[in-house]
């Protein structure tokens, strides 16, 4: 994730757990997977495979 | 390389800003500064006193559109920089068409709703189009901490990722301007790339 690598006791798991099981509880974010945008809808749905390439961002207001 | 040739190099794009407060107005300066040929700079809102303590306008402009007064400042500096002023609020419906024909689409929002908003129409809707979006810049020091990401080739975020904008801690000019600056200097960066 963000180019460092993290493991996970399974193989895959969806974002929903990623997140959860990464105590990441900041809503304001966009994530990607392998380079395309995961919506806030699709967490539950997609899956992280061992290798996939995640980003993720916060976004802070200011400006 | 001279800096006329870096300027007729900029002259041939045109780079989208949405939104002309903190971020919009400091980036669009750097770019005309540098000679980018045609910036579309978006906003809705009216410029009040408190604006000034980081955006770039001046105390006979407040209450003027900050469209308005945008581009009247870019024609000051840089009377060369064709400017395509929108006042208008952007939304996922409207964000493909306003800035259709931009190379480089730059975030420059106050609110974390409206950039997320941004960073997904834009992603999904105009691929490949590469997003510079600004995220954590509030308050003052901490000055090592503000880098530039590059996520992929369509998105780099430029903040440190971390201070939230609040009434204790308020956007205040040198934070905004590096970040507003770094923005600016990714697009250029972005444009070399570009023959």
């Amino acid at each position: 994730m963000n180019n460092r690598e993290e493991e996970f006791s399974c193989k895959s798991i969806s974002v929903s757990e990623m997140l959860v099981l990464k105590k990441f509880s900041y809503k304001m974010r966009i994530i990607k997977v392998n380079g395309a945008l995961i919506s806030k809808e699709q967490y539950d749905s997609t899956i992280i495979h061992d290798g996939d390439d995640v980003q993720m961002l916060y976004l802070m207001s200011g400006g | 390389m001279h800096f006329t040739e870096i300027k007729t190099h900029l002259s041939k794009f045109r780079v989208g800003i949405a939104g002309a407060g903190g971020l919009g107005s400091n980036c669009a300066v750097a770019l005309a500064r540098s000679g980018v040929g045609t910036l579309v700079i978006v906003d809705y809102d009216v410029i009040e006193i408190s604006n000034l303590n980081r955006q770039y306008y001046f105390t006979s402009q407040v209450g003027l559109m900050k469209t308005v007064a945008l581009e009247e400042n870019i024609k000051n500096i840089n009377p060369e920089v064709h400017v395509i002023s929108h006042k208008k609020k952007l939304d996922r419906f409207n964000i493909a068409e306003i800035f259709s024909g931009c190379d480089i689409i730059v975030e420059a929002f106050d609110s974390s709703e409206m950039k997320e908003m941004l960073i997904e129409t834009v992603q999904i809707r105009m691929p490949g189009i590469p997003l510079i979006v600004g995220s954590g810049l509030a308050g003052w020091g901490k000055t090592i901490e503000i880098t530039c990401r590059k996520i992929d080739d369509s998105l780099y975020v430029c903040g440190d990722e971390s201070t939230e904008a609040s009434d204790n801690m308020p956007p205040i000019a040198p934070r905004v301007g590096i970040v507003a600056n770094m923005q600016a200097n990714v697009v250029i960066e972005i444009l070399f790339n570009i023959k």
